[in-house]
């Protein structure tokens, strides 16, 4: 979220599915909504407000792969190219032995790739001050944001919408 | 909306508003310390004191300390390791399997399960290190390059596929944990009063807010998280239970070990997750939040792999006769009636017998019969271990070389080091953390309450 300054509307809605039922409403009627923020998940928001899927898991598959590789190619040049050993008679390169680190280095590059990268792009970093419209957000309130200077309507057509469409506050907020 | 089911017990009781479960979970963060959680605390410290000594001891003076032999060169260590170990796994189990197939009570259990993984991991990883000895030459045990030609690791030992896979099992235990608390902490910094517990907080949320943005790429890692961490949970005790199965000595060398092995850790950690559960919800009134239903259905897995694990039993028992093959034979007949008979029928009964009781509803919905038959079945999974470990290991091949173990008091006195650690680090998180999963229960909250709230 970049928006940082100026003058926001804030709706405030009891219930997620009269906030979820709000939104194509809201939307039609020429308003742009910033943001929605909820104590929890909600199921089908994320397509109400028009957001692109995250593209995360390609990411996780990307980086699952690079475990894969890396611990292949650690371990056969350890094992087969570097320092190969005669152990119990076998083979240099017994595929089978090596699923187990294969397997367990593909998970963790994999988990803590995706993880980190998700905390990056979502500015979610340790000692970062949350922007937050409303404190209640995180309790038991569902917080709808309006950029009024990305809005052509006036304040009082949007509190009107938004108080139309069951927000039980619309209240103002600067930074 | 809300759906009342009519086949379903509700998931949260006494008409719950979103508000009530933040103030319910999170009142016990932000109360000051009780004299019970002093007490409690207190004693884990003593437990970790007497335990350090023991273990600043054994690591003084070096493992010669302990009852092993060259017969039995594993004993307590490794019994304990594969104890602690296959404890955690039912955390990892609860927060990711039970995702995965989308049963919504494991809301009220996972934040305390994954935490009980994370403690047990580390203290079973203290036994690790504890076991090599020199632990200062621990890194040896990791593929670095070094100047001894670099020697490297030998990555066909189940022992070098342990280092990795307890070691990812950690880190992704831990980062599944705090992911999912992320969320709780934002709660709770929003809610702070005093300057130090908002910087605290508000440092582990990450400037969390809830937006919908973040919710969505949120619940995407969660979802991979656990598709990860499932086969995770599988593959790692799966490894642990390889140090023994790629050996060669009898009750040992069986392809029986992995499932046999996963089944045994999922059946020990249900039960630990009860023993702490059925305490942490009467002291901290969460009987709302978990409630009858979340321990029946953990008694009815605990049914299903105690089941497994009597299975296994038989199927090892049949075989090791079916084989014809004498050393097999004669170790199940020295584990029934030879010297440690004693331990091979503790193990029996306590993990065969017990479990079955819970077919009976009457028992497995009596809080009092489920908090002392969890605590049954550790006592009887970790006679389990040991009875693998050392009876196979007191009498293999060679009569010659057959020998007994006895535990010195740096046996008792290492693992009360991890009884110490183990319990301090729950009770700290028991009082400076959320035992509940706020955002997930506040999640289920309107499909699985017996009434609507509309008091939010």
């Amino acid at each position: 979220m970049s928006a940082t300054s100026g003058k926001f509307l804030v709706g405030i809605f009891d219930d997620e599915d009269v906030l979820l039922h709000s939104i194509p409403d809201i939307r039609n009627s020429g308003v742009k909504i910033l943001e929605v923020f909820s104590p929890f998940p909600l199921h089908g928001l994320d397509e109400a407000l028009g957001y692109e899927r995250s593209k995360l898991d390609i990411a996780a598959f990307f980086f699952g792969l690079t475990g894969t590789l890396t611990a292949l190619t650690m371990i056969s040049y350890m094992m087969f190219f570097d320092w190969p050993m005669m152990i119990g008679g076998k083979s240099n390169f017994p595929l089978p032995d090596f699923i187990p680190v294969t397997f367990e280095l593909t998970v963790l590059f994999c988990a803590y790739g995706m993880t980190i990268t998700f905390f990056i792009i979502s500015n979610l970093i340790p000692g970062v001050k949350p922007i937050l419209f409303d404190k209640r957000c995180t309790d038991h309130k569902f917080v709808m944001a309006i950029d009024l200077s990305k809005n052509k309507m006036s304040e009082e057509e949007i509190t009107n919408i938004l108080k139309e469409n069951g927000a039980s506050e619309v209240n103002q907020k600067e930074f | 909306m809300h759906v009342t089911s009519p086949v379903r017990e509700p998931l949260v009781l006494g008409n719950k508003s979103y508000h009530d479960v933040t103030q319910d979970i999170a009142c016990r963060v932000e109360e000051k310390p009780t004299k019970l959680w002093f007490i409690a605390f207190g004693v884990s410290l003593v437990m970790l004191a007497l335990g350090s000594a023991s273990l600043f001891q054994t690591w003084r003076l070096g493992i010669g300390v302990w009852g092993l032999n060259k017969t039995v060169g594993w004993a307590w260590d490794i019994t304990n390791f594969v104890w602690w170990v296959g404890i955690g796994h039912a955390g990892t189990l609860i927060s990711a399997v039970l995702m995965l197939f989308r049963q919504k009570w494991r809301t009220g259990i996972n934040r305390a399960a994954e935490a009980m993984t994370i403690f047990a991991v580390l203290c079973a990883g203290s036994f690790i290190l504890m076991h090599m000895g020199r632990t200062w030459l621990a890194h040896w045990a990791l593929p670095l390059p070094n100047t001894y030609g670099s020697l490297w690791v030998n990555f066909n030992s189940p022992l070098v596929w342990d280092v990795f896979a307890i070691s990812t099992y950690l880190l992704v235990s831990l980062l599944f944990w705090y992911l999912g608390m992320v969320p709780d902490l934002a709660t709770i910094r929003d809610r702070a009063v005093n300057p130090i517990s908002k910087s605290c907080y508000g440092f582990f949320s990450l400037g969390w807010t809830g937006s919908a943005k973040h919710w969505q790429r949120y619940e995407q890692v969660s979802l991979i998280l656990a598709g990860l961490s499932t086969p995770l949970v599988l593959s790692v005790h799966t490894i642990v239970s390889m140090d023994f199965a790629t050996s060669v000595i009898p009750g040992w060398h069986t392809t029986i070990f992995p499932p046999y092995f996963v089944a045994g850790a999922i059946f020990s950690g249900f039960a630990m997750v009860l023993t702490l559960m059925l305490v942490t919800r009467k002291v901290y009134k969460l009987e709302e939040y978990i409630t009858m239903t979340h321990i029946e259905s953990m008694n009815k897995i605990i049914i299903l792999t105690g089941s497994i694990v009597g299975i296994a039993y038989i199927t090892e028992f049949f075989i090791a006769w079916y084989s014809g093959v004498e050393y097999e034979s004669y170790c199940f007949i020295n584990r029934a009636t030879g010297p440690y008979a004693w331990a091979y029928w503790a193990m029996m009964t306590c993990n065969v017998i017990s479990p079955q009781l819970f077919w009976f509803k009457k028992i497995r919905t009596n809080l009092v019969a489920t908090f002392v038959l969890s605590i049954i079945v550790n006592i009887g999974m970790w006679f389990e271990r040991f009875v693998i470990i050392v009876s196979s290991l007191h009498r293999d091949y060679l009569p010659s070389s057959w020998a007994m173990f006895y535990p010195t008091m740096y046996d008792v006195g290492d693992y009360i080091f991890t009884f110490g650690l183990f319990f301090t680090l729950f009770f700290l998180f028991a009082k400076y953390l959320p035992v509940v999963n706020m955002a997930e229960v506040k999640a289920v909250l309107k499909s699985s309450t017996d009434k609507p709230n509309h008091n939010h």
